[in-house]
C-alpha cells in the first residue's frame, strides 16, 4: 500500500462500498448459498473435485504436448490455431481478421478482457459489441467487469433501468427485469444480423477431438457462433485437458461451484470449424467455408507453470466460488478486491502470472487467509497460501526505509527491505505482547493513551476505534508452572499457548488445563507461543518459517515422548495441520499435523473414549449461541465442540456466517476497518434475533472474541470457558 | 437433482424435468405427428436423424430464415436425455437443427425413450467417440435461457423461453 495512504484506501473502499456494496451482497450471498445447496445433492462431491483437481494437475504436466496434439487437431479439422506470447501479440493477429468496419459479436470471455481486445478492434475501426447481457451493459456503462462470471454483479435493476433511460429513450418504460431483459435482448437481435465475426472464449478445450466448451446460460454464445462466418476463440493456454471424457467432472462441478444452478442452460460442445447451418439470405445454408481461429494465450502462463508457487494458479476453472464465499468479497465487490482483469480471491495468483506484483498489490491484502475458499475451490487450489506468497514477494519488494530505526526494535524479523511498519508490527507481534505482558499494567494503560493510540494510527495503521488487548502481567506459562497436575495422568499433553492465550486471553488457556487435568490428563505449557501465523498473515514467509523451525524444535520431543499436542487458537492449529506443510520439510510437518489437536476436539476425543462428562461443567439448559471460527471450519473441527457442549447439557445455536470479519489483524487495519465491521454486521444480525437475543455468546477464535465483543457489547468467552470445571479451592 | 433409488431411468429424466419446470409427454411413433401439431403454431423442424421416427409431414421443414425466426415453436431432435440433470442433446446433424432449437420461442425435443442414459459419465462416454471420429458438435441444453443478469432469473433471452420434451416410447 505504498502508493496510496491508508486513509485515503479506506475512503475509497468506504465510496465503493456505498455505491455497490448492496448489490454484490444479494449477489454473491444468493450464488454461495446457492453452491451448498448444489453440492450437498452430489453423491460424491469430494471425489469429483478430487478427478477434477488430477486432470488439472495432469494436462497443466503435459501442456507442451497437449498444445501440440491439440494444435494438430484443430488444423487437421480445417482451423487455424495462433499460439500468442503476450496481449500485444494476440491482438495483432486478432486485428488481421477482422476489416476496419465490420461488426465484431463476442460473448462473454474474461480472456478477451484480460487482452483487451475491444479496445484494440475499436481503435482500428471495427465495431465490437458484447452479447452477453451483463457485459453488454458494462460495455454501455464504460465499467470494468466486478466478478468473473457475473461481470455487472454491481449493478442494481434500478441502475441499469436509468443508463437504458439515458443511452435509448426508450419509447416505453422500463421497469422489471423482464422489461429490461426484453429489451436489451431487441437490440442485440439486429448486431447478430449484421456481424461478420463472433468471437467466444473457451472454459475447455480438448486434444483428443478439438473440441471447445463453453458455459453458458444465455443463448449468446450459441448465436455468436451460428450467425457469424469467421469464429475467433481466445482462450488461455491452461484450458486444454486431454479427452472429451475428462470434461465431466467440470460440467458437474462448474455451475454448482458458481452460481450455484447444477448445470448452467447450455454446455456449448464445439468442434469448430462448425457445420451447423447458418442464415443466408433467402435461405438456410450449409456453412462449409467457415473459417476458424483458435488464439491460444500465453500471456505469462508458461512462466506461472515454471514458477512452484503460482502454478496451481492454472488448475482454476473461473468458477467464481472463491469469490462468492469470502466474506471481505461479499461486501466490497471485485472494483476493490480485483486486478487489472481478475477478481476475488484467486486474482492474487491471476494478477500476479499475467499483469504482474503491481496488479496484485492493490487488493491482495483483502485476503485475510480465512481459508473458507480452499473448501468451495473445485480443484481445491489453496489460494490463501498464493496470495500469501504474493504478499512476501511484495514485501521484498517494497522500499519504504523512512522509520526503519523506530520499528525495528519491536520488530526482530527475518524479513528483509522495507515492507510496511504496520506488517512488520503486526507480523511480530509476539514480541509486542512479551514486553506488554512484561510491563502491564503500564502498558495497557500506554496502549489506551489518546496520543499513544494517535501515534500507533498514523506509524502503523492502527484504527482508533478499535480496543487493544489487555496484556496480562501473569502468563498462562507461569500460571502453569506453579500447579501440580493429576497424580496418576492417563495421558500427558503439550500445550502450545498461542501468544494471545500467553499474554493476554490467559483466561481460556487456564480452563484448557482445568479442563484436561479433570479428565485426567496432565499439562505442560511450552515455552515457545508464536506458530508463526501473525507474520505469515503478513506474508512474511521466512519468519513464519522460522517460528516453525523453533516450535517443531521444541515440540519433537514431546511427540516422541508420547505426548498430545493440544492448542486454544484454531488459526494456530492450522498452522500446524496445514500451513507448516508449505514450510516445514515433510517429515517434521506430517510429525507435527498428525499429533497436534484443538482443544474441544482433543476433549471430544477424551469423552468418546471412556473419560466421564461429570468431571465437567453442568451446562443446565443454559442458552448459548455459539460462532465458530473459518479456519475450523475448513478444518472440520466446529462439529466437536458444537457436540461437547450438546454432551454437557448447554442449549446451544449456532452461526452461519463465513468469517466474523476481523481475521486477526486485518481488522485493525485502519485502511480496511470498515469493511471488517460489514462483515461484522451480518454476524451482529444473527446474534439479535429473537431467538438469539440474550444469549451467552461463546467463540473459538481470539479474532472472533476481539470482533464480537466490539459488536455484541458483551464479554464473549471461549467454550472451553464454559466446560472447565470450577477451580478447586 | 433428487433422486429416488429403484425408479427407471427414464422415470428419473421425467422427475428432473418437472423440477426444471420443463414439459414433458410420452407418445408412440405412430401418434408423434398428433403431438408434435399441438404446440403453438407456427411450428417448423429439423428432420430427425432416427431410424424408423421423421419429422412429421404435418410439421414445415426448416429452410428459410424468416420462417425460423418467426416460428412459434421448433421441433428438433435430442440425440441423448440425461436423467440426473434432465438435459437433452442437441447435435449438429442435420445442421439445421441448432438455429431450429435456438431461435424459435419455445423447443420442442424429441427424444426417443430409449437413448436416455443416466449420468453426465454416461452421456460423455457416448459423446467422446463421435466427437473424436465425427468431429461434430452438441450442446447439453438443460431448460431454458436464462439469465440473471438484470436483477432476477429472466428466462429466454437470446434463446427460447419455453422448453418442452416428447419422449417416443
Ligand atoms: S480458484 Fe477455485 S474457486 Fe476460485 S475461481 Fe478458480 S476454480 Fe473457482
Amino acid at each position: 500500500m505504498s502508493k496510496q495512504s491508508k486513509r485515503a484506501k479506506a475512503a475509497q473502499i468506504r465510496e465503493t462500498m456505498a455505491a455497490e456494496g448492496e448489490a454484490v451482497q444479494e449477489n454473491t450471498k444468493g450464488f454461495n448459498q446457492g453452491r451448498y445447496d448444489s453440492v450437498a445433492d452430489l453423491e460424491d462431491y469430494q471425489g469429483l473435485k478430487d478427478e477434477a483437481r488430477q486432470i488439472k494437475e495432469a494436462a497443466i504436466e503435459q501442456l507442451p504436448e497437449l498444445i501440440e496434439q491439440l494444435t494438430e487437431t484443430v488444423e487437421e479439422n480445417g482451423g487455424t490455431v495462433y499460439l500468442a506470447e503476450d496481449e500485444a501479440d494476440a491482438n495483432e493477429y486478432i486485428q488481421s481478421l477482422v476489416e476496419s468496419g465490420e461488426t465484431v459479436v463476442k460473448s462473454k470471455s474474461m480472456t478477451s478482457e484480460e487482452i483487451e481486445v475491444n479496445e484494440h478492434l475499436e481503435s482500428a475501426g471495427a465495431e465490437v459489441v458484447e452479447t452477453d447481457l451483463g457485459e453488454w451493459v458494462l460495455q454501455l456503462a464504460e465499467e470494468e467487469p466486478s466478478h468473473i462470471v457475473a461481470p455487472a454483479i454491481h449493478k442494481s435493476r434500478a441502475s441499469i433501468a436509468e443508463l437504458f433511460r439515458e443511452r435509448f429513450d426508450p419509447d416505453r418504460p422500463l421497469e422489471t427485469p423482464e422489461d429490461l431483459t426484453a429489451f436489451a435482448s431487441e437490440q442485440l437481435a439486429s448486431k447478430f444480423d449484421d456481424a461478420d465475426v463472433g468471437m467466444t472464449g473457451a472454459n475447455f478445450l480438448t486434444a483428443d477431438s478439438g473440441t471447445m466448451m463453453l458455459v453458458t446460460s444465455e443463448g449468446n454464445a450459441r448465436k455468436t457462433v451460428a450467425a457469424t462466418d469467421t469464429h475467433v476463440a481466445v482462450a488461455g493456454v491452461e484450458k486444454i485437458v486431454p479427452s472429451v471424457e475428462d470434461l465431466q467432472p467440470f460440467v458437474e462441478l462448474i455451475g454448482r461451484s458458481g452460481t450455484g444452478q447444477d448445470i448452467t442452460s447450455y454446455i456449448s460442445l464445439l468442434t469448430p470449424p462448425v457445420d451447423t447451418a447458418t442464415f443466408g439470405d433467402e435461405t438456410i445454408e450449409g456453412a462449409e467455408d467457415r473459417e476458424f481461429h483458435l488464439v491460444l494465450i500465453d500471456n505469462g502462463r508458461m512462466e506461472m507453470r515454471e514458477d512452484e508457487q503460482l502454478r496451481e494458479t492454472l488448475y482454476c476453472i473461473r468458477c467464481s466460488a472463491c469469490a462468492n464465499t469470502c466474506a471481505n468479497f461479499q461486501q466490497v465487490g471485485g472494483h476493490e478486491f480485483g486486478g487489472e482483469t481478475y477478481t476475488g480471491g484467486i486474482a492474487g495468483g491471476w494478477e500476479t502470472g499475467v499483469h504482474g506484483l503491481d496488479s496484485s498489490e492493490e487488493f491482495v491484502d483483502l485476503c485475510t487467509g480465512c481459508s473458507r475458499c480452499v473448501e468451495a475451490c473445485p480443484v481445491g487450489i489453496d489460494i490463501p497460501w498464493i496470495n500469501t506468497v504474493v504478499r512476501d514477494r511484495i514485501n521484498r519488494g517494497a522500499d519504504d526505509h523512512a522509520y526503519d530505526f523506530l520499528v525495528d526494535g519491536l520488530t526482530p524479523d527475518a524479513e528483509s527491505g522495507g515492507m510496511s511498519y504496520q506488517k512488520r508490527f503486526f507480523g511480530n507481534f509476539v514480541t509486542v505482547a512479551k514486553l506488554g505482558s512484561l510491563f502491564a499494567p503500564v502498558s495497557n494503560w500506554l496502549a489506551d493513551f489518546g496520543p499513544n493510540r494517535w501515534i500507533a494510527e498514523k506509524l502503523l495503521g492502527v484504527d482508533q476505534r478499535r480496543d487493544m488487548p489487555t496484556f496480562q502481567r501473569e502468563t498462562l506459562k507461569e500460571w502453569a508452572g506453579d500447579r501440580d497436575g493429576p497424580t496418576d495422568p492417563d495421558r500427558e499433553v503439550l500445550m502450545l499457548a498461542d501468544t494471545y492465550t500467553n499474554y493476554m486471553h490467559v483466561e481460556r488457556g487456564k480452563a484448557a488445563v482445568r479442563t484436561l487435568e479433570a479428565l485426567g490428563v496432565s499439562v505442560e505449557v511450552a515455552d515457545v507461543t508464536e506458530s508463526g501465523r501473525a507474520a505469515l498473515s503478513q506474508g512474511m514467509v521466512e519468519t513464519a518459517t522460522k517460528h516453525g523451525e523453533a516450535v517443531a524444535e521444541e515440540l519433537l520431543p514431546h511427540i516422541e515422548a508420547g505426548r498430545d499436542i493440544v492448542m486454544v487458537e484454531p488459526s494456530d492449529l492450522a498452522m500446524l495441520r496445514d500451513d507448516y506443510g508449505q514450510l516445514l520439510d515433510e517429515k517434521t510437518y506430517e510429525q507435527l499435523s498428525e499429533n497436534s489437536y484443538e482443544i474441544l476436539e482433543y476433549v471430544y476425543g477424551l469423552l468418546e473414549n471412556g473419560a466421564s462428562a461429570d468431571a465437567l461443567a453442568d451446562g443446565d439448559g443454559e442458552e448459548i449461541a455459539y460462532h465458530g471460527h473459518c479456519q475450523q471450519r475448513t478444518l472440520g473441527l466446529a462439529a466437536h465442540t458444537e457436540a461437547v457442549l450438546e454432551e454437557l447439557g448447554y442449549d446451544l445455536i449456532t452461526s452461519d456466517v463465513e468469517c466474523c470479519g476481523m481475521a486477526g489483524s486485518f481488522g485493525f487495519k485502519q485502511q480496511y476497518y470498515d469493511v471488517s465491521m460489514a462483515v461484522g454486521e451480518d454476524l451482529r444480525e444473527q446474534f439479535s434475533t429473537p431467538e438469539a437475543e440474550g444469549r451467552t455468546i461463546v467463540a473459538s477464535g481470539t479474532s472472533c472474541h476481539d470482533q464480537l465483543t466490539d459488536l455484541m457489547k458483551q464479554d464473549v468467552p471461549h467454550p472451553i470457558e464454559l466446560v472447565a470445571p470450577l477451580e478447586r479451592a | 437433482m433428487a433422486t429416488t433409488a429403484g425408479d427407471s431411468t427414464s422415470e428419473r429424466f421425467t422427475t428432473a424435468l418437472d423440477e426444471l419446470d420443463v414439459g414433458w409427454r410420452t407418445t408412440t411413433a405412430e401418434a408423434l405427428s398428433e403431438t408434435l401439431t399441438a404446440f403453438p403454431e407456427p411450428i417448423v423442424g429439423a428432420p430427425l436423424p432416427f431410424e424408423g421416427i421423421s419429422l412429421p409431414n404435418a410439421i414445415t421443414r426448416a429452410d428459410d430464415p424468416e420462417s425460423v425466426k418467426a416460428a412459434a415453436s421448433g421441433v428438433t431432435a435430442g440425440t441423448l436425455g440425461i436423467a440426473d440433470y434432465g438435459s437433452v442433446l442437441i447435435e449438429s446433424t442435420p445442421p439445421e437443427a441448432e438455429l431450429v432449437s435456438l431461435y424459435a420461442d419455445t423447443h420442442v425435443a424429441v427424444v426417443r425413450e430409449s437413448d436416455i442414459v443416466d449420468s453426465m459419465t454416461a452421456a460423455l462416454e457416448s459423446l467422446g467417440p463421435r466427437l473424436r471420429e465425427g468431429r461434430g458438435n452438441a450442446i447439453v441444453a438443460t431448460g431454458p435461457s436464462a439469465t440473471a443478469d438484470m436483477g432476477a432469473l429472466v428466462e429466454g433471452v437470446h434463446g427460447p423461453g419455453d422448453v418442452h420434451v416428447v419422449i417416443v416410447e
